[in-house]
Parts: C-alpha cells; sequence; structure tokens
C-alpha cells in the first residue's frame, strides 16, 4: 500500500431478525465446549478497500459499493467504520 | 420459438438445461455467455444452476452485473420469459428481480436429493403444463436454498398468490419434515408480480427422462412452451 493511498473499512451484518444459521451453529459449538456464558453468536463480513490517493467523491463511492455488492440491503445493513 | 441457457463461469446446469429443452424437449435452443450483451432473439431466459463466479461474496451477488444480466434485467423488465434455477434463483434475487433472498441451508449442510413439490398456481407461465396441486418429484442440490424475507414480505407474496412451489411430503402435505432447508413457508419457488419471472431452488432439468429417476421436471419446460406459444398467438394479432 502505498503512502497516499486511501483505506475504508466496511463491515456487513444481517439485519435484526434474520436467521443466521452459521451464528447458532457457532453458539452451539461454544455451549458444547463449555462456554454456556455467550448466549448467542450473529457472524458477518469484513471489508478492507484500498482506494487510489487521487481519487474523488470516496465517500460517495464507498457507499455506493456497499449499497451495490458488499451488502445485500434485502437481509444485510453495513456500516463504514472509516474512510482515512 | 428459441430458448436461451445462460453460461456464467461456474455454472454447472447450463449443459443439462440445454440437453433438456433441446433432445427431451424438441426446442431450439442457445448457449449465452455471460460476457455476451445479446440475447440473439431468444423467446425465453434460463439462469441455470451452479456456482456463478464461484459464488464468492453471496451466492449470486457477482453475476447479476455481469453483462448478459443486464440484457435479462431489460428482458424481464419488458414482459419476457425468465426462469432462475437454483443458483439462477439467487441471482434473480440479488438482481431485484424477485423478491427476497436465499440463505444458508438452516442446517448449514449441502443437500442433494429428491424432494417433492407441490404447484400452488397451476396457472402461471411455469405451471400450466400441470395440474392444481400436483405433486412433482424433482431433485435440489444446494447449500444455500434457505428462502427468506421478512414477515410483512411473507405474507404480501402469499396474499397475491406469488408462491409457485411448496416443500411437501409425497401426500402433499407443507410439513417441517418435508422442508430441505429451512425456507420461510416451505417456499421452493417463486414468481414476480408480473408473473414472467420465476425462481425455485430445485432442478427441473434433472428431472425430464425415466432413467433420471422422474419425468415431472419436464413439465416446467412444457408450460414455458406453451406460455411462449400463447404469446405469441396475442402478438400475431
Amino acid at each position: 500500500m502505498t503512502q497516499n493511498n486511501k483505506k475504508a473499512v466496511v463491515y456487513v451484518r444481517l439485519k435484526d431478525g434474520v436467521l443466521d444459521p452459521q451464528g447458532v451453529t457457532i453458539q452451539k459449538a461454544l455451549a458444547q465446549m463449555g462456554y454456556n456464558d455467550f448466549l448467542s453468536v450473529r457472524s458477518g463480513r469484513f471489508f478492507e478497500l484500498e482506494i487510489a490517493a487521487g481519487a474523488e467523491a470516496i465517500d460517495r463511492k464507498v457507499e455506493e459499493v456497499c449499497a451495490k455488492l458488499l451488502a445485500n440491503p434485502v437481509i444485510e445493513r453495513f456500516e463504514i467504520e472509516r474512510v482515512s | 420459438m428459441k430458448f436461451g441457457v445462460v453460461t456464467f463461469p461456474g455454472s454447472n446446469c447450463d449443459y443439462d438445461a440445454y440437453a433438456a429443452v433441446k433432445h427431451v424437449l424438441g426446442e431450439d435452443v442457445e448457449f449465452l455467455w455471460h460476457k455476451s450483451s445479446d440475447l440473439l432473439g431468444v423467446d425465453v431466459v434460463i439462469l441455470p444452476g451452479g456456482f456463478s463466479y464461484g459464488d464468492y461474496l453471496r451466492a449470486g451477488a457477482i453475476a447479476r452485473f455481469s453483462p448478459i444480466m443486464q440484457e435479462v434485467i431489460r428482458f424481464a423488465d419488458s414482459g419476457g420469459l425468465v426462469s432462475g434455477i437454483c443458483n439462477g434463483f439467487q441471482v434473480l434475487t440479488e438482481a431485484g428481480l424477485l423478491p427476497g433472498a436465499l440463505i444458508r441451508n438452516a442446517h448449514l449442510r449441502f443437500s442433494g436429493k429428491f424432494v417433492y413439490l407441490r404447484v400452488e398456481d397451476a396457472g402461471t407461465a411455469f405451471t400450466r403444463a400441470c395440474r392444481e396441486n400436483e405433486v412433482l418429484k424433482i431433485p435440489i442440490a444446494h447449500g444455500e436454498g434457505n428462502y427468506y424475507h421478512f414477515d410483512d414480505d411473507i405474507r404480501k407474496l402469499e396474499d397475491s398468490g406469488q408462491v409457485v412451489f411448496r416443500y411437501v411430503d409425497l401426500d402433499g402435505q407443507a410439513t417441517p419434515q418435508a422442508n430441505p432447508n429451512g425456507s420461510r413457508n416451505n417456499i421452493a419457488g417463486i414468481r414476480n408480480a408480473q408473473g414472467n419471472v420465476l425462481g425455485m431452488m430445485p432442478h427441473p432439468e434433472r428431472a425430464v427422462e425415466e432413467i433420471l429417476g422422474s419425468v415431472d421436471g419436464l413439465k416446467v419446460f412444457e408450460s414455458l412452451r406453451s406460455a411462449c406459444r400463447a404469446a405469441q398467438v396475442v402478438g400475431a394479432r
């Protein structure tokens, strides 16, 4: 990563209420391992985007790619943690 | 009339769909390459099963942006018949042509087996060769076929009769045991409000000859042909 390039950090997670079979299975595994304090687990995705130093309108473009591709807005929501 | 079968990188049921149309149904069919922007004048588009673009990110998420899909979306918006099977269903939900989403099977395992489907509406372009409430034996083969939508949206789908196929037992009952993946309301296939776009997780192209274990899937292809012919008659007037 060259020095002037920017970075965006994005989290994608399922909306509340959407079944997360992976999360449920992980929670069960934890319970089986003896970790009974973890009542539920929700899984999600994490993205790091490297952005060309000279790029314009970055905030809008990051928002756009999240809505179009990185997340499925029907069942997921995204958070752009930071663009720096 | 002519069918078109889209081939994405990672499609693996495109030849099955092609063979079902060409050799069993006996109609013309063309492959439509994902990088192409030409539907070659087909009357029906089939989005086949497989793992388009490796199913990276989410099943169907990347295929939805391929050049051919922009044409398929235009085709569907202008009333063209589009049928998405398995991965094709996932592509259609990602493209927004069908409501809802296909998420991981509730049990997290890939499931490949024959299931029974009840025809919820024999009046659609995809089921007109079936009887009302007919039970079809057609196989599934998927890891992400768990149809999900929110309560209100499911109610809307049901109220507007957009559920085309439901997973049932041999007696036609939509029991929890007959649901192979956790889909809401045992939903196996839906259509859009206009009635020209279908998505279904089961594979009708894998059930078109006795040697495959069932010929029930052929009815979906016969329905499409019949709907196309009816449309052509109307168009010729």
